[in-house]
């Protein structure tokens, strides 16, 4: 029972990605040319942040703490 | 969004600007109070000689909308508009993609193009309208030129057809999908009947009269009927006399060059039916466009008319002529006929009104929008109208002032030079209105008019509460649905007919590119349970999660729309 309603919504998912995205009109293969550049597109930027992202992440990290640790510093070496 | 034109249209001071963007001038919920803001507000910038008519315009204008007008236009929400138009930027790619296809002849093309001889002269198929039919319009072809094979009544019987192509040709089954809910057809007052009186008398006629004489009104085709009719419809109008055409059509784009030609201005609004604007042109006169149902819009350029003349030469004009129409079949909108006619009056103008849609659906004895305002016919100088609609006829008619009339009868194209109308069509003119006149001593006609408001309540009042944007005034019976989506054009129309209920569905080149809408024409003939049936189909996909055209539309309509009922009520 579950699993129908869940086909069903996914179904109705797809059903309404055809009718935003216009690609209901379009013939089948036409579909999988836009399916699949859209797929390839996704992928591609999941793939980037995947691999950019956390070395982005560290790097601004680093900066921040050496920002603030820096501060921390100077401070320590006014306060001596 | 709404909210902020409203409310710019209620601060009377933008409102008396016609300036004020396209989508302000469509009067989103404005009321009577408004519209009196508005003309005290002009009222303001008049000089003191013109004080007198100017009050005698606000007294008019205060007791002739004798009813809450209430229109509304909204306006497209932000989102889906956007979503509209990356949809149609998908479906453009696309198109240019399969024109490379058929450019490198990878793939066959099946519509007309230019020959190889042809190739250094101007190009014929490629501008936007080529593209728009060959790459968009294409795809959902399926919905429009139905074939059918019964009356199309309340209900209808449908040719089935297959494509094995995707609409480049279609193929018939065989098969008849039948009794299909008829949602599209302008039979507002259901005489598209082959059985009952009418279709009796028709018959009759025909045998007595035969099918027509292939002759003009003023050689050998003037029969008794066409004078029967023509002093009928005056009587019914309401007007000195009238004169009946064989092409509704005609009627306007004929009749009009015989009225105005150079050095007359016509003031058209900007939506006016093809065979107006037709007509206009061919006239030869000077046309200038005024924002759909805008009296600002159109004052401002009757003014200028007066204070400006002719232009270099800076003469009068020699007429000026507003044409408007009674109902506008695409919005739904009805015209603001009193305060046309106040403005008509005030700069001396002659007025034009095209009833094709609303003689026999509106005012309480069908007599169009005159009646519907409880005006006076004689102030309308043309009234023009067509059978085709609610008589379930063909043809159209101009009435007015006798003068007029014998004036047309021997100067305009379509009574010279047109075959007369055939007369079991007359026959069929004259039972129907008959009828809505309650000559033929049944109360007929009455209860037809009565059906028919109710329904339109009905209808419009059922989809407002199930969230959808309509359009139009709460008393036409043409409902238009905003679907906005080109996808969405092609799938409700199939998943409609689907479901047994066959509606019009119109796209770009009829409406604005994003405004894309099914059209519904309530009729006298539908039931409640038919109208029940179409409303719960509606529901149906969102119910049922099979096939939801609807849904998205649905909750941003849902959401967009309590902002409005908000506004509305505060
Ligand atoms: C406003 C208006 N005028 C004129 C006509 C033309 O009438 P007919 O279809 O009888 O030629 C139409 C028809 O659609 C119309 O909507």
């Amino acid at each position: 029972m579950d699993v129908k309603h869940m086909r069903d919504y996914l179904g109705w998912l797809y059903y309404q990605y055809l009718l935003i995205t216009g690609i209901y009109v379009l013939e089948p293969w036409e579909k999988s040319i836009f399916n699949t550049v859209l797929f390839t597109m996704v992928a591609m930027v999941v793939y980037t942040s995947y691999v950019f992202v956390p070395i982005h992440v560290r790097l601004a990290l680093e900066f921040f703490s050496g920002l603030c640790g820096g501060q921390h510093e100077s401070a320590m070496a006014l306060m001596s | 969004m709404t909210e902020s034109s409203s409310s710019k249209l209620l601060n009377g001071d933008t409102c008396h600007r016609t300036a004020n963007g396209k989508k302000a001038a469509r009067n989103g919920f404005v009321k009577n109070h408004c519209l009196l803001q508005q003309q005290q507000q002009l009222q303001k910038y008049r000089r003191p000689k013109e004080k007198s008519i100017q009050s005698h315009h606000v007294s008019r204008n205060a007791a002739l909308y004798n009813k809450p007008f209430v229109e509304s236009f909204e306006e497209t929400p932000l989102l889906v508009a956007v979503l509209t138009y990356m949809g149609y930027g998908i479906l453009t790619i696309f198109g240019y993609l399969r024109d490379f296809l058929r450019d490198w002849k990878i793939e066959k093309c099946h519509v007309a193009r230019e020959r190889d001889e042809q190739k250094d002269f101007v190009p014929l198929y490629q501008d936007f309208e080529n593209f728009y039919t060959r790459n968009l319009y294409m795809r959902i072809r399926d919905n429009w030129n139905r074939p059918i094979c019964s009356v199309p009544g309340a209900r209808m019987d449908l040719v089935e057809r297959v494509t094995p192509d995707y609409n480049w040709t279609f193929e018939h089954t065989g098969r008849v999908m039948e009794d299909v809910i008829n949602m599209g057809s302008y039979n507002y007052l259901g005489f598209a009947e082959n059985t009952g009186t009418c279709a009796e008398e028709s018959a009759e006629a025909t045998l007595k009269y035969g099918a027509g004489v292939n002759s003009t009104r003023h050689e050998m085709g003037n029969l008794d009927k066409h004078e029967e009719l023509e002093n009928l419809v005056a009587r019914f109008l309401g007007v000195e006399a009238s004169m009946a055409f064989g092409m509704g059509f005609a009627t306007n784009s004929m009749n009009i060059p015989a009225l105005t030609g150079k050095g007359c201005l016509i003031l058209s609004d900007e939506l006016n039916h093809a065979s107006l604007v037709l007509g206009a042109r061919l006239s030869g006169s000077t046309i200038r466009v005024f924002k759909h149902n805008n009296m600002q819009s159109l004052e401002k350029l009757l003014r200028d008319a007066i204070v400006h003349g002719q232009p270099r030469t800076h003469r009068p004009w020699k007429k000026i002529l507003i044409v408007v129409e009674g109902i506008y079949s695409m919005e739904g909108s009805i015209v603001r006929l009193p305060e046309v006619i106040a403005l008509k009056k005030k700069y001396k103008a002659y007025l034009y009104l095209d009833e094709a849609h609303s003689i026999g659906a509106l005012g309480p004895r069908g007599r169009g929008v005159v009646d519907y305002f409880g005006l006076d016919p004689r102030d309308v100088d043309i009234m023009m109208g067509t059978f085709t609609k609610s008589f379930g006829a063909a043809g159209g008619y101009i009435g007015g002032k006798k003068e007029l009339i014998e004036y047309l009868r021997s100067h305009s194209h379509s009574a010279v030079y047109a075959a007369s109308m055939s007369p079991p069509v007359a026959q069929q003119i004259i039972a129907s209105m008959k009828c809505i006149m309650g000559e033929d001593d049944t109360s007929l006609g009455r209860d037809r008019l009565r059906q028919l408001s109710e329904n339109t309540t009905y209808f419009r009042r059922r989809l407002q509460e199930l969230g959808f944007i309509i359009y139009g005034n709460e008393d036409s019976p043409v409902v238009p649905l905003m679907l906005y989506m080109p996808a969405k054009i092609g799938a409700f129309g199939r998943e409609m007919l689907k479901r047994n209920i066959g509606t019009v569905v119109v796209g770009f080149p009829a409406t604005p590119i994003i405004e894309s809408r099914a059209r519904f024409c309530v009729s006298a003939a539908h039931t409640r349970e038919m109208l029940d049936t179409a409303l719960a189909r509606h529901r149906h996909p969102l119910r049922l999660q099979k096939s939801r055209p609807l849904i998205v539309r649905c909750c941003a309509v849902r959401w967009h729309q309590s902002g409005c009922a908000a506004f509305s009520a505060g």
